[in-house]
């Protein structure tokens, strides 16, 4: 039964493998990176060994494998729905013992590059203890521990608050905001770096006490052992093993009653015919309507929008408060103009709507465009505006909405080129806007490169005019900038609504056939 | 079938479809008679749905031609697609727009004006049993639900040719119930139904006409009647496309083992 599941996981995972050689390499891409971060820890364990300083070894193990466990328990939260192949809720029909789905979940878990780099680095932790036999073997049992620790307790806290995560709107709240902590991961280390420095001197102390917690008591278990302290090093293993059986308890427990609870959600209602009501009652107007409403409610998109606050606390970070906030409209109009060129695979087969109607091109292309620069156009007004405000540069008015509007519209009207050549497996309606769609090839990264640095080209005339506007004095440059700004924005939303057009009256039967092929 | 002086509702000649290595139609010719309510049936991966795709334009054909009454879909299809109404299986909608929207949403589409839309989303939702959830994001539909605000979406612009790609599926019984006799009506309208199904019984007491399609061909075509001969249409079904096992399969299942 146990091996059963571990083959069934090793078979979905070859499966997944057989139907595109670009996994294949992506996979062995992602494993020769895992193993190269893998050889760099393994390498710094070693020298670690070399130090005399028990006290540095007790720490930097105890609180890096303590990150580790708390990464292994917190990340499936906010990466929900990133695998669920081996979903017990699957599993619900079948007559199995919850004692073997258990213990097969576990080890499932550890298949795949996060559980084979897990599990080297657990027994490599060790290493750092590799000229005392006595500690070395602890640091083994400690390691093996640790990794259980993380696999049990991952697969109990998603079992646990599965109930709580499954309903729509939370998923779709939690996985926008999570993405609030993940931008600001540079401001967040940077701080955390200074913090460090500042309270270096108490780290050991930290580590002492992680260690008797139960993130960090396997991992604290040699250098007890090296230390000589044996019956601290016996509470270690007793904490640890007493985390486990509640850890499973818990696990077990949530299973039994995941087992019997019926699927469904909450619904939510919304009146009238919102937006549809407030477009001109034709085609184009219809199509503008459906893409506000996805922008709105579609966590996908809405993503996108919840970036924007991100990115101007980000940039106010990085210019420590001076004038490089400014960019942050320019920043925003490039992702939001950029973001147009998954439409249609964000559409799903949801497509074939547009294409049983008698829609054509021009139509499809125009209502995208109109709807992506309305909400592009509020989100980089609202920025630039805010911005201007907070570094108080209101003289860097005009070419700062020249710059913004211009890359916005140039984004619009390439990405009415792109998504209509080019569909790409997204997260599917429903999913986590963050989860990584399966088949993802290397052919789309490249045309995806491809497309933003043309966009790059087409934006450089009005950025470069732009920012020498900022730096000088001179009027003329703002005045530039602006013509510039809006001339190229418009050129291109025209050229490419036109052209966008033609290749999607060419093409859309074969947009839908491909996207079919994804699901 | 007598040389009729209209053409017919929907010709399909020599239509093929290859997807990798399968070939999932090969080579189909039907013709669907104006004013017929026309029956499509045959097993799984018959190669129905892949079909009914073509048809409407939502799948391009490695060859063949359809012609709706007398037009080439795929050499002229904006103007072709407005007299069809479609509604296919297996795939998404919009489902983030309330069900009141999304058929509001496909009139638009269709050029309709917004009184009009209007009304027949209103008279939609009323008559296939919506109008209390009309508020509702269709993602938080059931699956007969879902079904059924398709089926409003495909009808919204009174299209002259109906291509129901099984509109009967997850349904209830008094849903479609009423499917069939709006269905029924408005092919008594001079309207034209194509339905795909599994469900024999239903297809004969439904259906004035019916194509058997297996393996990507039609096996047989025409009337119902002609069809099914004496039999059942069930029982010429199995007999056209073969595979019961009736001899010596699962024999143990018989011993019941308690």
């Amino acid at each position: 039964m146990v091996a059963h599941l571990v083959r069934l996981k090793l078979t979905l995972l070859r499966n997944g493998l057989r139907s595109s050689v670009w996994k294949v390499v992506g996979l062995v891409l992602t494993g020769l990176y895992a193993l190269f971060l893998v050889a760099m820890c393994v390498a710094g364990l070693v020298v670690l060994g070399t130090q005399d300083d028990v006290e540095l070894r007790r720490t930097v193990v105890v609180l890096a494998g303590s990150l580790l466990v708390v990464g292994w328990w917190l990340l499936p939260l906010v990466a929900f729905g990133v695998d669920s192949t081996l979903d017990p809720e699957r599993f619900r029909l079948f007559a199995l013992r919850r004692r073997h789905l258990l213990t097969g979940l576990s080890l499932a878990g550890l298949v795949g590059v996060p559980g084979v780099a897990t599990v080297l680095l657990g027994g490599a932790s060790a290493l750092a203890w590799w000229r005392e036999p006595v500690a070395l073997v602890a640091g083994v049992v400690g390691g093996a521990l640790g990794v259980l620790l993380c696999v049990v307790g991952s697969r109990a806290v998603t079992t646990l608050l599965a109930p709580f995560i499954s309903g729509r709107r939370f998923r779709e709240v939690a996985a926008v905001l999570a993405i609030v902590p993940l931008i600001l991961l540079g401001p967040i280390l940077l701080g955390v770096t200074a913090g460090l420095a500042t309270v270096a001197d108490v780290l050991p102390d930290i580590a002492v006490v992680v260690g008797w917690t139960p993130v960090g008591a396997p991992w604290a278990l040699a250098a007890d052992v090296g230390a000589g302290a044996w019956g601290a090093a016996a509470g270690k293993v007793g904490i640890s093993l007493a985390t486990l059986v509640v850890l499973v308890a818990v696990w077990d427990r949530a299973l039994a009653a995941s087992f019997v609870r019926s699927e469904g959600g909450t619904s939510a209602s919304h009146s009238g015919l919102g937006f549809f009501d407030r477009v001109p009652a034709t085609p184009t107007g219809a199509v503008v309507a459906r893409c506000l409403t996805y922008w709105l409610r579609d966590p996908r998109y809405a993503a996108s929008v919840a970036v924007v606050p991100v990115m101007v606390l980000l940039l106010w970070f990085l210019g420590r408060g001076g004038s490089g906030v400014l960019g942050a409209g320019v920043l925003v109009a490039f992702v939001m103009g950029w973001s147009l060129s998954a439409d249609i695979s964000y559409d799903h087969t949801a497509f074939w709507t547009h294409l049983a109607a008698p829609v054509d091109g021009r139509v499809d292309r125009t209502g995208r465009a109109v709807a992506g620069l309305l909400v592009g156009g509020v989100a980089v007004l609202a920025t630039d505006l805010v911005v201007l405000g907070v570094s108080g540069r209101w003289d860097a008015t005009a070419p700062l909405l020249g710059m913004s509007l211009g890359v916005l519209a140039a984004g619009v009207g390439l990405s009415s080129v792109y998504s209509a050549r080019v569909v790409y497996p997204v997260p599917k309606p429903g999913d986590n806007p963050f989860s990584t769609p399966q088949g993802n090839s290397f052919a789309v990264m490249l045309t995806q490169s491809l497309g933003m640095l043309l966009l790059l080209v087409v934006c450089a005339p009005t950025v470069g005019l732009g920012i020498a506007a900022l730096l000088t004095d001179v009027v003329l440059l703002d005045v530039l900038t602006l013509a510039v700004g809006v001339g190229t924005g418009v050129a291109a939303v025209v050229v490419g609504i036109r052209t966008g057009a033609r290749v999607y009256d060419r093409r859309a039967p074969e947009l839908l056939q491909s996207i079919r092929s994804f699901a | 079938m007598s040389a009729a002086p209209d053409p017919p509702a929907l010709q399909i000649t020599g239509l093929w479809k290859r997807f990798g290595e399968k070939i999932a139609v090969a080579g189909v010719d039907l013709t669907v008679p104006t004013g017929s309510f026309y029956g499509l049936v045959g097993p799984n991966g018959a190669g129905k749905t892949t079909t009914l795709s073509m048809a409407t334009g939502l799948l391009r054909p490695d060859f063949g031609q359809v012609l709706v009454r007398g037009q080439d879909l795929w050499a002229d299809p904006l103007r072709v697609k407005a007299t069809l109404g479609v509604l296919p299986d297996g795939v998404r909608l919009f489902d983030r727009l309330t069900g009141a929207q999304l058929v509001t949403y496909s009139g638009l589409l269709r050029g309709l004006d917004r009184d009009t839309v209007r009304d027949r989303t209103a008279d939609l939702l009323r008559t296939f049993d919506l109008a209390d959830d009309a508020d509702t994001l269709v993602v938080d539909y059931s699956a007969g639900m879902t079904k059924k605000v398709a089926l409003a979406c495909a009808l919204v612009h009174a299209p002259r040719v109906l291509l129901l790609d099984e509109p009967f599926e997850a349904v209830d019984p008094v849903s479609a119930a009423n499917i069939r006799d709006i269905l029924s009506s408005y092919v008594a309208g001079g309207g034209t139904v194509v339905v795909s199904s599994h469900v024999m019984d239903l297809v004969q007491r439904m259906c004035d006409h019916v194509a058997v399609i297996a393996q990507g061909h039609v096996l047989a075509q025409g009337t119902t009647d002609e069809v099914r001969g004496s039999a059942t249409l069930e029982d010429r079904f199995v007999e056209l496309v073969g595979g019961r096992r009736t001899e010596g399969a699962l024999s143990w299942l018989r011993t019941s083992s308690d």
